[in-house]
């Protein structure tokens, strides 16, 4: 799963995916601004087919933060 | 979807003018309202008690239906909706951001929701909440915080993934504009430079007078790097921002050299160190007009404009 995360972040963000690890800061160090982010939600969405609230959005920091919060709610 | 957006607001014409901070405040509203479109008060930065007088006195002006628009990135956010809750505003556009954390208390209210989306993921994303009535598609021709898609390539991908009606916004000034959004499956146009000008705006003489004189280049878009990019008119503060930017300021930085610029140029009139925020419409936007002569003028236009057009 954590390949698929960094495989949506990749493309979005227009960043190699070897230089995404499970830790990486999405909005410090993968430049994500808000805008992105709203996409990449709506991919992760639609890959897992689940719904992200709004108060979840909040607190993903790190491609690991996505996995935890996919594998809880699966 | 099409709808008729007159009837869901309770307004006479498809027309909301734009929240636009510093500028739009009671009298702009309630004049709007008044002439049959949707007046907004834009809350921008400014702290409750400011929003709550406004509200009043916009009340004080017009019987007919006003909204508040809410700009996200204001550290008054909370205060804001609460304003909004306690002095009975029926109508709130969000603006700058995602309201999705302020659905739950408006809804318990009762408060419809009109978000300004500058993609389909947000928009389709807010369509999940039953209190948004209605969206505004703002493309990057639009005046202040914008996205990155332009208006005639937003609108219709936005009316495509939603079935709530949608409201174009970004480069319209006239009754050309107005016939375009609806082409492009809009309901409904919101208009912010074209009312900056109008004899009820409050703004500074000398930020209208950019306005009246702006050429279709005019303007520059600033604060890319900060991931809030906002549209002004070229002056001398936006030439010392986009220096800073290319030569690497960090966000913080360039936040604090932006802080108060804004009022600095719509209240102060100080055109070389304030933000002149407008649209790339400005350069359509020539004459100062009562709101009522606007409206009227965007009405007959788009009516002559559908007739002769096609």
């Amino acid at each position: 799963m954590i390949e698929k995360i960094k495989e949506i972040l990749a493309n979005q963000l227009d960043v190699e995916i070897e230089e995404i690890t499970a830790e990486s800061d999405i909005q410090k160090d993968l430049k994500a601004d808000s805008l992105d982010v709203m996409d990449i939600v709506a991919e992760i969405e639609d890959e897992f087919d689940i719904e992200i609230d709004d108060e979840e959005i909040e607190k993903f920091v790190t491609p690991q933060d996505i996995v935890d919060y996919i594998e809880k709610v699966k | 979807m099409k709808a008729d957006i007159c009837k869901i607001l309770d307004i006479k014409y498809p027309i909301i003018q734009g929240g636009m901070a510093w500028i739009a405040d009671a009298d702009l509203a309630a004049a709007v309202s008044n002439a049959g479109g949707l007046g907004v008060l834009a809350a921008g930065n400014a702290p409750k008690e400011w929003l709550v007088d406004q509200i009043r006195k916009t009340k004080a002006q017009t019987d007919n239906i006003f909204a508040v628009n809410i700009m996200l990135l204001s550290p008054f956010v909370d205060d804001v909706i609460d304003a909004v809750i306690e002095e009975g505003v029926k109508v709130v556009i969000t603006g700058a951001g995602n309201p999705g954390l302020y659905f739950k208390k408006l809804n318990e209210h009762g408060i419809k929701i009109i978000p300004v989306v500058p993609t389909v993921a947000q928009a389709t994303r807010m369509v999940r909440n039953d209190g948004v009535i209605a969206l505004i598609a703002e493309g990057a021709e639009a005046g202040g915080h914008i996205g990155v898609t332009n208006t005639m390539s937003l609108v219709p991908q936005v009316v495509d993934a939603v079935n709530i009606p949608v409201i174009a916004a970004g480069g319209i000034a006239d009754g050309r504009g107005m016939a375009a959004a609806f082409c492009l499956g809009a309901s409904g146009v919101q208009i912010g430079t074209r009312f900056l000008v109008a004899n009820e705006c409050n703004v500074s003489m000398p930020y209208k007078e950019k306005v009246l004189k702006a050429k279709d280049t005019s303007t520059t878009i600033t604060g890319n790097s900060t991931g809030h990019p906002v549209r002004v008119i070229k002056n001398k503060f936006a030439k010392k921002l986009k220096q800073l930017e290319s030569e690497g300021a960090s966000t913080e930085e360039l936040e604090s050299f932006g802080a108060g610029s804004l009022k600095l140029a719509a209240v102060d009139g100080d055109m070389d160190n304030g933000s002149i925020m407008a649209g790339q419409i400005a350069g359509l936007v020539n004459k100062e007009e009562s709101c009522s002569d606007i409206i009227t003028d965007l009405m007959s236009h788009y009516k002559q404009v559908i007739q002769t057009s096609f």
